[in-house]
């Protein structure tokens, strides 16, 4: 069953068309990646979502619901984890979060939603006292706090370091293990392909490209790249293929006949006795194919 | 379902902690009209004035600035406790749970009149304790009743400003002229007479000021029953109109976007 289907989905601001026609959809449990560039439409998509924003046409809807018209037994049904907020500064996190936890029915228990974002050390703190990420941490533990089905997350790693982001994929892949359904914008690459099932590549208010990570834009078909280098002295004429020089003399192929390229130069090194210096095979990876996608 | 009451009470308290936290609230909405009413008290709440007809300052001082104590817990607080609030973004990051807006509007509503009730009870008893300030038993209902109406009008009315004020650094930029205005031409530091009286009339604080004073300390013209219905009538009307336009101009999401 789907949580969340979003059909031809257009919002504009005057003369600034933010989205145009978005399509896509995300099925109960999984976790989706919405990414674009900045201004690309991802906020004002998720916005509308979570029923902050009034769209002007398309249809949307969150656990069966029009987020325009989501009451009080949906919104218990939904964490959201915004961007650049702030809770109320005069009080602590275990404060914060007692308070937020007391409008929901069923809520997670405090002490175990500040363990799991990893403020348990800072739970009798007031809100000014904190970092940077360790307010973003309060942030997705608000979000969290409500049990919700459906959770979005706008940005959630932004600011953290790198052990509080591994930490942060932790959790959220404790929670898709737990069966809540996520939709998140990321701009880190590696975010989306730690966490995501599925990515919905927003740019220019529409959709440019949508995939699993492995398979975004065909990246898994697309053609190999192999590089590397000949030992000082070895004219790469020798070589059983045809390669391309870049400017620091490495030696590259672009070829869709994977196995029977990489079997020709490989055999032949270890016929020759030359080495192949620093090979490298690889394709598109899913930087490469967002970029393509967006057209940057 | 959490019961509605349930919801209010904890937003009023949490409301409460916060307001006590916060050293610029509570000194300017609470201490500060507490300074000023000691400061008055002590220094002329013993002189008989000609303008009040021989009636000590105290008399006077102790509703007037009551009223003025009221107008800041509830106008000035509310105000400025939401435009923090929407501007930070807890507003709207409130409005993505099942917390009603009403529940939200009713915990900060909630939490300036209990500041309010304390500032009253502190204001009353210090006056008829130590200054000998009259009010007789049966005034002390209508005088209830004036200053939680009042309290709700200011309060109302704050929200309805609040929409006017950009962001944080304007608020008291913005709200402190109407609001001095206000309480000079009401008459809060002195009793005042001509033309800006018909001005004041059209305010809330002055038929505030005026169902108190003349209606209920006054040993001279409070001879009725304590009520003031023309000043009531007058400040319930403010009351549906800030209503209206709160509701009509209020704002979850912060102004910068």
């Amino acid at each position: 069953m789907a949580a969340i289907v979003v059909d031809e989905l257009s919002k504009s601001y005057g003369s600034n068309h933010a989205l145009r026609g978005v399509s896509f959809s995300v099925e109960e449990g999984d976790c989706v990646a919405l990414l674009g560039p900045n201004g690309a439409g991802k906020t004002t998509a998720l916005e509308i979502l979570e029923g902050y924003l009034k769209r002007d046409a398309g249809r949307v809807e969150v656990l069966g619901t029009d987020p325009q018209h989501g009451d009080r037994a949906w919104r218990e049904q939904v964490g959201i984890v915004l961007q650049g907020t702030a809770p109320d500064p005069y009080l602590t996190v275990h404060e914060t979060l007692s308070r937020t936890s007391g409008f929901y029915s069923n809520p997670r228990p405090v002490d175990e939603v500040i363990g799991m974002v990893g403020l348990a050390d800072k739970a009798g703190s007031r809100i000014t006292k904190l970092s940077g990420g360790q307010k973003r941490r309060l942030d997705v533990a608000y979000g969290i706090i409500g049990n919700p089905r459906m959770l979005f997350l706008d940005e959630p790693t932004t600011g953290f370091d790198p052990s509080a982001r591994r930490g942060a994929w932790e959790m959220v892949s404790e929670l898709r293990t737990l069966g809540t359904t996520i939709l998140l914008t990321t701009h880190y690459m590696d975010e989306a392909q730690a966490l995501a099932d599925h990515i919905v590549v927003i740019g220019d208010g529409k959709v440019v490209g949508q995939g699993t990570p492995d398979d975004l834009g065909g990246r898994n078909t697309a053609a190999l790249h192999i590089r590397f280098r000949l030992p000082e002295g070895v004219d790469p004429a020798v070589l059983p293929v045809k390669v391309e020089l870049d400017h620091h003399g490495f030696c590259e192929i672009t070829t869709k006949e994977d196995a029977a390229v990489l079997h020709a130069l490989t055999g032949w090194s270890i016929d020759s006795g030359i080495a192949l210096e620093g090979l490298v095979a690889s394709r598109p990876s899913l930087e490469d194919t967002y970029l393509a996608l967006v057209g940057e | 379902m959490i019961s509605d009451f349930g919801l209010v009470a904890t937003q009023l308290r949490y409301e409460q902690k916060s307001y006590w936290r916060n050293p610029g609230a509570a000194f300017f909405t609470f201490a500060f009209p507490l300074v000023l009413f000691f400061v008055l008290l002590s220094t002329a709440g013993g002189q008989r004035a000609k303008e009040l007809g021989g009636v000590k300052l105290a008399q006077y001082y102790t509703p007037s600035i009551l009223s003025f104590a009221v107008m800041s817990a509830c106008f000035l607080s509310v105000a400025l406790t939401v435009v923090r609030q929407r501007e930070d973004g807890v507003l709207k990051r409130m409005r993505g749970t099942p917390l009603p807006a009403w529940a939200l509007i009713g915990g900060i509503i909630g939490s300036a009149i209990v500041v309010t009730a304390l500032l009253s009870a502190v204001c009353v008893v210090f006056a008829v304790v130590a200054y000998g300030v009259s009010l007789p038993a049966s005034h002390i209902l209508p005088v209830v009743v004036t200053i939680a109406l009042a309290a709700f009008v200011f309060c109302a009315l704050g929200i309805a400003v609040s929409s006017l004020i950009p962001n944080v650094d304007s608020g008291p930029a913005i709200i402190n002229l109407p609001f001095f205005i206000m309480v000079f031409i009401s008459g809060t530091y002195f009793p005042i007479s001509g033309g800006l009286v018909q001005v004041a009339n059209w305010l809330p604080l002055r038929p505030f000021i005026v169902a108190l004073y003349y209606h209920a300390f006054n040993p001279l013209t409070a001879h009725g029953n304590g009520w003031a219905p023309h000043q009531l009538g007058s400040l319930a009307l403010w009351g549906v109109g800030c209503t209206a336009v709160a509701v009509r101009t209020f704002r979850w999401t912060p102004r910068r976007g």
